[in-house]
């Protein structure tokens, strides 16, 4: 019965599970119900895949359910989720007529659900109109944000505030996402799964054969970033970074590893740019992973000498929590989660320019001994702030302070 | 005979206030007008038991927002020396801040208007307290029971206590005065620890040497 916990416990040591059981308790037969837009890619679907099994085992009846639409559905959300990252693009009123319609079929089809779950997780804007259709609700309702909302476009957080606020809290990744709101703003970061396929111990055969698969050199170094394609996670800017770096000498391979999600319309059109961006440099590997890519994903990190994420915009970057597990120091972009977890010559560095990273490219290449001091640092950072097991505990927490409803002292 | 000492542990979850300042003057405003204790409660001791990266200079907030947004190091040095356990309420805590804020203001008036790299986010934290039922009776049990202990529990004896209890100190050295004067030198040790530059799970290792090399002296003299 407690199997899946158990395995944690060499990793982050067994009083930490131990607290998860106690916390868990006076949640115990509690209908815990999480609602997204996909049940692959992208991270959200990750540590849902991961944090539903978690917490059915510690007694909560915890459910997970998508809700789903056609490409003009997607077409819209994807419009919010750039115009909560700061993209001034206004949404016609035809599509936010067709998303609410959207929204209005799917919650016929989980009414029962929703309308018997004690509490809703609701994860994103896709499914945010969710609630206003359940008028017979029973539980609490969490709307949980895993963008960078630090500055949305006005009249698109305008139209969805009005269903936000109606929640009884919400959650964003850091204090800079979130909205004044009439309720309760938790600040929840994301965490990653030491024991996923994306994160788990790999032997050295397992990661020479993705080496030799993709025709990469051990001998050279190997800048990669892992993420879906997408402006916002400036992959062409990586691209030149790599030039700049390389024209001062280091013979370096890049690779720019992703897909694309179910729910995300652009991927394809990124794609194309980045390929033109290569050039048909043989050092440039540009490779399209299907979704189920984990063990490929965690050789290419554990291949890598630095990992970047030079995110213009982040909500959280779970990417590059998952190079500082694996002992990588990270180049990222100084945007939104990314500064919680690339502290300056500690586990990375930040940076504003792609001039700025090949700068930090060579400064890494250069002192081999700091690059591997900073990542024994950034894997112990990960290990006391961003496993799945941390995650778990804060969401239990929050459950009992939203069950309770009560001030900032809780005696259980 | 002592009573048990009965280990309690707690889990913590940050909130936004909402609230945010850009510059000291900004800072001070809000400061001013900030009467929910939880707010000075995270942002000296809450913030420890969320994730974050160990200043390696800097452990309050508000001194780690001077040095590394507003880049005020004179700021950062008055606000960093500020011990808060030294205070008998959180107000008198807040009025200490605001205090060292407006000497800031008054030394130099153009440093209160730099802008701050980025702002200073005011958060509250709700924490969850429960009894774990375990009891140990004896120092010596103690000593083996700390290095497996939550980091929960870890923050609830070691540094929630400061705020929780008349004397502004420990748990663990509270209990181990009931035993007359036979601990007083492990007591005096476990006060040289400062608990602001560590993470919690360095503190807990750091905790759990001294009560082990302090035992096994007391063992010998037996």
């Amino acid at each position: 019965m407690t199997e899946i916990l158990n395995q944690y416990a060499p990793i982050v040591g067994a009083n930490v599970i131990d607290q998860l059981r106690q916390l868990a308790e006076p949640l115990k037969g509690m209908k815990v119900m999480h609602v997204n837009s996909t049940r692959e890619g992208g991270g959200v679907a990750e540590i849902l895949h991961r944090l539903i099994p978690l917490k059915q085992e510690l007694g909560l009846d915890a459910s997970w359910e998508i809700v789903a639409g056609d490409s003009q559905f997607y077409q819209c959300t994807k419009k919010m989720h750039n115009a909560l990252q700061g993209d001034r693009d206004g949404i016609s009123s035809e599509l936010l007529q067709h998303y609410e319609a959207v929204n209005g079929d799917n919650f016929e089809r989980l009414k029962e659900l929703l309308q018997q779950a004690d509490i809703v997780f609701i994860h994103d804007p896709q499914p945010a109109p969710l609630l206003k259709y359940c008028r017979a609700r029973k539980g609490k309702w969490i709307w949980r944000c895993h963008i960078d909302a630090s500055r949305p476009f006005r009249p698109v957080w305008k139209y969805l505030q009005n269903y936000i606020r109606d929640y009884d809290a919400s959650i964003y990744s850091l204090p800079a996402f979130a909205q004044p709101m009439p309720h309760p703003l938790y600040i929840i970061p994301p965490s990653i799964d030491p024991l996923s396929d994306k994160n788990v111990a790999l032997d050295a055969a397992e990661i020479q054969g993705v080496c030799n698969g993709y025709g990469l050199d051990p001998e050279r170094p190997i800048i990669s970033q892992i993420s879906r394609f997408d402006r916002f996670k400036d992959p062409v800017g990586v691209i030149r970074a790599y030039r700049m770096a390389k024209a001062f000498g280091p013979p370096l391979q890049l690779v720019l590893a992703g897909g694309t999600a179910s729910d995300d319309p652009e991927g394809e059109e990124v794609l194309a740019e980045v390929t033109a961006a290569a050039q048909d440099d043989p050092d440039v590997h540009v490779l399209m992973l299907p979704p189920d890519a984990h063990r490929t994903i965690n050789a290419i990190q554990r291949l890598s000498t630095i990992v970047m994420q030079k995110s213009l915009k982040e909500g959280f970057g779970l990417t590059v929590t998952e190079a500082l597990w694996k002992g990588k120091p990270v180049i990222g972009g100084d945007a939104g989660g990314i500064r919680l977890q690339v502290v300056n010559h500690h586990t990375g560095f930040l940076v504003n320019t792609a001039e700025g990273a090949a700068l930090r490219i060579r400064y890494l290449l250069k002192h081999r001994d700091r690059l591997q001091e900073m990542g024994e640092t950034a894997r112990s950072f990960v290990l006391e702030n961003y496993l799945l097991t941390r995650h778990l505990r804060e969401y239990l927490t929050l459950m009992v302070a939203v069950i309770r409803n009560s001030s900032d002292r809780i005696e259980l | 005979m002592c009573d048990p000492f009965g280990v309690t542990d707690c889990a913590l979850i940050a909130i936004a206030t909402g609230e945010k300042a850009q510059n000291i003057r900004e800072m001070h405003n809000r400061l001013m007008r900030t009467y929910d204790e939880g707010v000075i409660y995270y942002h000296f001791w809450g913030g420890m038991l969320r994730p974050h990266f160990v200043d390696p200079e800097y452990q309050n907030h508000f001194a780690g927002w001077a040095y590394h947004d507003l880049h005020d190091r004179r700021l950062a040095e008055k606000l960093s020396i500020i011990n808060p356990a030294n205070y008998i309420s959180i107000e008198d805590l807040r009025q200490q801040v605001i205090e060292v804020f407006e000497q800031r203001m008054d030394e130099d008036d153009a440093a209160s208007r730099v802008e701050a790299e980025h702002p200073f986010f005011f958060m509250r934290s709700q924490i969850v307290v429960f009894d774990t039922r375990m009891r140990v009776d004896t120092p010596e049990a103690l000593t083996e029971l700390i290095p497996d202990l939550s980091l929960g529990s870890l923050f609830y004896h070691f540094i929630d206590s400061r705020r929780r209890t008349p004397s502004g100190g420990d748990d663990f050295s509270q209990w181990l005065k009931c035993w007359g004067g036979r601990y007083q030198e492990l007591i005096e040790e476990i006060h040289t620890i400062d608990p602001y530059f560590n993470s919690l799970i360095e503190l807990r290792e750091d905790l759990a040497a001294v009560f082990t090399s302090h035992l096994t002296t007391e063992d010998k003299h037996d």
